[in-house]
């Protein structure tokens, strides 16, 4: 009946450390189900009070950018530094906006 | 006070941000709602000035800028709708209210932009004032909102920066172009202290606002922030400052000035500026021209599910 691990789902488990910052990404686990998962998450990345939320996604529902596609994927950015604030040369007294 | 009560101003006042799954009072919700969406409406209608300009701009330079800006306010109110959305509004729920009237945006945006150098004007006054306004708000209480705030801070820099510069350009340029850098200065002085709201003491939400710490500093601290901060930037162009009242004040160490045209303030806000019918008939144009894209989506969509369905069966 038991199934081998990597027969289970695969679970990215994310942790937001305090109210008022952002769930960060902290490793993955493999779980029956999403309350599993859940559970496992606490007993495995915040064992020493490391967040007070966790998130558990399928690691299947995360559709994710190709690194090797970097190139092509952020051309349209990269020829546009007027996006950038230190791009404008102002004069020193009003130099702090 | 309910138990409930009692752990969510404990989070308050610890400085602790409330998330969107806690507990929270319904009237804390309904203001943050308010609050967030009628920032979201005005980074939307906000593209509506400077986009009027973006084919005339002087130069291909200032055209890539001035696109980049636009379309770096879609963005903001993208992020705003969706930190709105974590308090149970929905998308088309807000779009509804802006159509409608019930809910505001901010009124700088009914404002007409009569020439280029009020395109300048715009980017330093109006999102120099926005800034003074966004930077406080990082602090505020409720945390989508907070991360919200910090995420367009850092992306606003550059707006308030292109557009002083764009004004350097004129100020510094023939007397047509500095006549007409101090006349957009002129006209776009005044509202932009208008954009931090009414006195404190006429403020709706402020008195609630501040004590759930969802407003952190009042509308006059910010707007004298704001005055303090453009003497000197008036200065360095080489422009008549607009307040002929305008004196520094050594006791309180900040500039005293003149106070505002509220009749105009209220009258605008009511729905008698220049340009406030125009902006909402172009914000329902475009939405119901953007109704074959959004269908179209979801036809593809359907036709998508269908065909997987029968792959299945």
């Amino acid at each position: 009946m038991t199934k081998p691990t990597e027969k289970l789902e695969l679970f990215e488990v994310f942790v937001r450390s305090k109210r008022g910052l952002d769930h960060k990404h902290v490793g993955s686990l493999h779980a029956e189900d999403h309350e599993q998962a859940l559970e496992y998450a606490r007993d495995c990345y915040t064992r020493r009070s490391e967040g007070v939320s966790l998130w558990v996604v399928k690691s299947s529902d995360i559709v994710a950018s190709q690194e090797d596609d970097a190139d092509c994927f952020y051309d349209p950015n990269d020829d546009k530094p007027y996006r950038h604030a230190t791009y404008y040369v102002l004069p020193e007294p009003v130099n702090n906006m | 006070m309910t138990p409930e009560e009692q752990n969510f101003m404990r989070k308050i006042e610890a400085e602790e941000k409330i998330e969107p799954k806690d507990w929270m009072p319904e009237a804390y919700r309904k203001n943050l709602i308010r609050q967030i969406s009628q920032h979201a409406h005005s980074e939307v209608i906000g593209m509506q000035p400077e986009g009027n300009w973006i084919t005339r701009a002087p130069s291909l330079r200032r055209k890539a800028v001035l696109l980049s800006k636009v379309q770096d306010e879609a963005g903001h109110g993208l992020y705003l709708y969706s930190a709105a959305e974590t308090l149970g509004i929905s998308r088309s729920e807000m779009i509804e209210q802006l159509q409608t009237g019930k809910a505001k945006y901010s009124s700088i945006f009914n404002y007409p932009t009569l020439t280029w150098a009020d395109v300048a004007a715009i980017g330093w006054l109006v999102d120099g004032a926005a800034i003074v306004n966004q930077v406080s708000l990082q602090r505020t209480s409720y945390g989508p909102y907070s991360r919200g705030m910090i995420r367009i801070c850092k992306e606003e820099s550059f707006h308030q920066r292109q557009g002083y510069e764009a004004m350097l350009a004129l100020a510094k340029g023939s007397p047509e172009q500095k006549a007409m850098a101090q006349d957009a200065l002129n006209r776009f002085y005044w509202p932009a202290l208008m954009m931090f709201g009414p006195h404190d003491s006429e403020s709706a939400h402020s008195q609630k606002s501040m004590e759930w710490k969802i407003k952190r500093e009042t509308n006059d601290d910010l707007r004298q922030k704001f005055i303090d901060q453009t003497v000197k930037q008036i200065e360095v162009l080489g422009l008549e400052h607009p307040d002929q009242n305008l004196k520094w004040n050594e006791e309180r160490g900040h500039y005293d000035s003149s106070d505002l045209n509220w009749d105009e303030f209220w009258s605008v806000i009511n729905g008698n500026g220049h340009c406030n019918r125009q902006r909402i008939e172009h914000h329902v144009a475009a939405h119901e021209e953007g109704e074959w894209v959004r269908d179209a989506i979801a036809a593809y969509n359907e036709k998508k599910r269908a065909k997987q369905a029968q792959n299945a069966a």
